[in-house]
């Protein structure tokens, strides 16, 4: 298999299609003969996200690189930003509005659920400027 | 636990065409909190909840579960009975509790 780039537009206004570019990644991961259990770490962190950049930041764009050892994804929004990461990655831990609880989620999980399932994470934000969200998923074992 | 079982115990309706009484679930997880349930890494595996979105659906498959009962008599629109069409997943319903649900399904071997 060689390197595959693919690009995901991510609606902010339109919660229940949330989860659509996920779904469409989940595909592409299937058609191209990835284990399983890989699958569902990468679509997993990368549904988390994408929920995020709804909730929280008005949508945005994830890019996603599959090579043969990996699987790359760069979530990016132009949202409020993260002012304190460490609590952010606290279990339990959200600022979610009780809309977006009654709809099951903002039960602060999200980050650490995303930082679970990958091999790398790495959060760049900035206060009022946005934030990125680079993620790896090694394809060579499935832990 | 075949989903026949399922069925059986929980007196459910079957809402889709993705049923099929031979589906064999491992493990099952009650919950109406999404994230929680994207926390949990089992195979083969049950989702039994109150809540009703298209979110549901999309957790299940990202988690690839076999099935979703909606409990406490909900009933999904078409929209979300389309989307686990799509995905392969049976949708359930039954009148039962989420608290009895499990409760029912746990007596009779479905524990883990």
């Amino acid at each position: 298999m060689s390197s595959f780039k693919v690009q995901y537009p991510i609606n902010g206004e339109d919660f229940v299609s949330a989860g659509e570019a996920s779904r469409k990644l989940k595909k592409v991961l299937q058609n191209l003969g990835v284990d399983p259990q890989i699958i569902r770490k990468a679509t997993v962190a990368m549904y988390e996200g994408e929920i995020n950049m709804v909730i929280h930041a008005d949508g945005g764009v994830i890019d996603v690189e599959i090579t043969p050892e990996k699987i790359h994804l760069f979530l990016r929004d132009k949202g409020p930003g993260i002012p304190n990461i460490d609590l952010a990655m606290t279990e339990g831990y959200s600022t979610a509005s009780d809309n977006v609880r009654e709809l099951g989620f903002g039960a602060g999980m999200g980050l650490p659920n995303m930082n679970k399932y990958t091999d790398y994470m790495n959060i760049t934000t900035e206060v009022g400027v946005g934030t990125t969200i680079e993620m790896i998923v090694n394809t060579k074992s499935a832990s | 636990m075949k989903l026949k079982k399922v069925v059986e115990l929980l007196e459910a309706k079957t809402l889709n065409s993705c049923f099929n009484e031979e589906t064999e679930v491992i493990s099952a997880c009650g919950c109406d909190l999404m994230s929680d349930v994207l926390a949990f890494v089992k195979d083969q595996a049950l989702l039994l909840t109150g809540l009703v979105n298209p979110q549901v659906v999309r957790t299940a498959e990202m988690m690839d579960m076999k099935a979703i009962v909606f409990v406490r008599g909900k009933t999904p629109g078409e929209e979300i009975v389309s989307l686990a069409d799509d995905a392969g997943i049976a949708i359930l319903s039954t009148e039962f509790p989420l608290y009895i649900s499990c409760g029912k399904l746990y007596s009779e071997g479905l524990y883990k």
